[in-house]
């Protein structure tokens, strides 16, 4: 489960690799050796939590204490394509358009 | 011209036009003529002047009949954030380049249902990602109380715009948000009131969301008073936000004016870091006399998680983001890369977010990304939130023994150059927050007011933090204060 215990925080550029494509980033070279540098002492700083013993205590799931909203099951909004599409950078016949997805 | 009418409060406006001395229209003029010569300031991003004149108009019509509302005919800055109807929104960044909103947020609704006028969009940190309004797709904004000797300042962030132009009278008010601090600090940089109502007081419906666990819209305003009638018109429940609070909305402005004496006050002696400065120090400590000649009862107390609030929000707030942040795709709305032939949807996402997003933000998303990942989300996203709990029963359990309001600085240090954020490292600069993210984690009210002067002449703030929707004490409190301190400064108009 945790597996960065003990060992040396530091990320390096294989990591960053993996996180930059799981966030749908490009890095040039010089900016994943920036980035890992800089991610590290992030890490360094926020791994200050593991000093304290959180064994028995939740985690916060809500800040103010409050029912979950329930609402009825109706359509209360939409039917106004023109509108949405009116901010889109690419537009076909009524439809988003993006490069072709499938060969 | 208008002399007579510079630096007015709402409170001061709201007689005025009541008693038709001013008209909503004189008022719009006056902003809009000072916004123009203010372009140096860089505090507003879009100025919608002809609504501005139409929405002056409507209110002077309505001046005349009995039931006027507190904001009718006052005119505002409005921060990026937050969508506008048909009006440019983009959070100060370029993946939101051209996007033109098809619908209202709740807070700005409810302001504009009330009769008050629109001046413009204001500057800010991308996606409220920052302390200093840097990280702007459109450039610094710049602190009005510059000058020849401290050189071109921040005005702090990331509702830099929204402080510069409150400070510089280039609006009545203006609205800012904050996730861990971004309405308090510039308040504090600017000398100007900045309030962080609690968690759910506001709807965050139609605010392009940050962190949405802690994230919060609220006034920033010339007086304590003004902050309080500001907010009393864009609070409340909305349907549309299923984190907005179902509860009892009072009167925040009648309660300022009450005595304090008796009140108990905490003084948490974990804000005194080593670090501080001792202007921030002196500045607190006359605060606190303040507050102590009005009678109030100041007591020393201990919040011991306090120095885990700042890693826990930057595990917290990135994660958010890295989510929040995922529907810029170049697809919906905004800017989209140039493609080259080949390239598959994949590119398009990759090359529209290299593109659309400055490097904080990346960075953030990077981290986000990092502790929400398999193998690490225990060990931080997890952990984070568990420290989150500790945080917030800390202040739990002083308000269980009878503390009613919190007082410390609000930030660490004065407006500093513009510029020095590239000789910080990015956690150097997180050190900002260090007093406001625990209100956040916690889900706090908290205000920031101007409290006084440094030696080289910029204004300092100090910060009250309530208990929860007690936004009303903790005004009554900076009011009292507020009187007290005779903070009336304004920053030397060098930018005419």
């Amino acid at each position: 489960m945790i597996n960065c215990e003990r060992e040396k925080v530091s990320i390096d550029r294989e990591v960053v690799k993996k996180i930059a494509k799981l966030s749908r980033l490009k890095l040039t070279v010089d900016q994943t050796e920036t980035t890992a540098k800089e991610l590290s002492e992030v890490l360094v700083f926020v791994r200050k939590l593991e000093r304290i013993d959180t064994s028995s205590v939740s985690p916060m799931t809500t800040v103010t204490p409050m029912e979950s909203k329930e609402r009825s099951d109706k359509i209360s909004d939409g039917n106004y394509p023109d509108e949405i599409l009116r901010n889109a950078p690419n537009v076909k016949e009524g439809f988003f358009s993006v490069p072709k997805v499938i060969e | 011209m208008n002399e007579n009418i510079s630096n007015l409060a709402i409170s001061q406006i709201r007689n005025l036009l009541r008693k038709r001395e001013l008209s909503s229209l004189e008022l719009t003029k006056y902003y809009l003529n000072n916004i123009e010569q203010a372009k140096t300031l860089n505090a507003y991003s879009f100025v919608s002047e002809e609504l501005a004149i139409s929405q002056a108009n409507e209110a002077d019509k309505k001046m005349a009949s009995a039931e006027v509302e507190d904001l009718c005919g006052i005119p505002f800055g409005i921060k990026d954030i937050f969508c506008t109807k048909g009006f440019p929104t983009q959070a100060a960044s370029k993946i939101l380049d051209g996007f033109i909103p098809d619908y209202e947020s709740t807070v700005t609704e409810n302001l504009f249902r009330s009769g008050a006028v629109m001046l413009g969009k204001t500057n800010m940190d991308e996606f409220a990602m920052g302390s200093s309004n840097e990280t702007s797709h459109y450039g610094p904004s710049i602190n009005p109380w510059s000058s020849e000797l401290t050189k071109a300042l921040v005005p702090g962030g990331s509702s830099g715009g929204s402080a510069a132009a409150v400070s510089a009278d280039l609006c009545a008010a203006s609205l800012g948000t904050d996730t861990g601090g971004s309405i308090r600090q510039p308040a504090s940089f600017t000398g100007i009131v900045g309030l962080k109502p609690t968690y759910g007081r506001c709807s965050r419906y139609g605010i392009i969301a940050f962190a949405s666990s802690l994230d919060q819209a609220g006034p920033m305003t010339k007086t304590v008073r003004d902050a309080a009638i500001v907010l009393k018109t864009i609070s409340g429940h909305d349907p549309k936000d299923s984190t907005s609070a179902k509860i009892n909305k009072p009167d925040f402005e009648a309660d300022i004016g009450k005595s304090i004496k008796g009140k108990k006050i905490g003084i948490p002696h974990e804000y005194k870091t080593e670090e501080m400065p001792q202007e921030i120090q002196d500045l607190w400590d006359k605060g606190k006399n303040v507050l102590k000649s009005a009678g109030a009862e100041l007591i020393d107390v201990s919040l011991p998680h306090t120095q885990y609030a700042l890693p826990a929000y930057y595990v917290i707030a990135p994660a958010e983001a890295s989510s929040n942040l995922a529907r810029y795709d170049g697809v919906k709305y905004g800017y989209r890369a140039q493609i080259s032939p080949g390239d598959n949807l994949i590119d398009l996402y990759e090359k529209t977010r290299s593109e659309g997003f400055g490097d904080e933000v990346k960075r953030r998303l990077l981290i986000g990304t990092f502790v929400l990942s398999t193998g690490f989300y225990d060990a931080y996203y997890i952990k984070a939130q568990q420290v989150r709990t500790l945080i917030k029963e800390d202040f739990e359990n002083l308000y269980k023994e009878g503390i009613e309001a919190l007082l410390t600085p609000t930030a660490p240090s004065s407006a500093f150059p513009i510029g020095k954020k590239d000789e910080m490292s990015p956690v150097e600069m997180y050190l900002n927050d260090i007093f406001t993210v625990p209100t956040n984690l916690a889900g706090l009210p908290a205000i920031s007011l101007p409290a006084g002067l440094n030696k080289q002449g910029l204004p300092l703030g100090l910060q009250l933090i309530g208990r929860p929707w007690e936004e009303a004490n903790i005004l009554n409190l900076a009011h009292v204060m507020e009187d007290n301190l005779e903070f009336s400064q304004n920053p030397k108009k060098w930018w005419t």
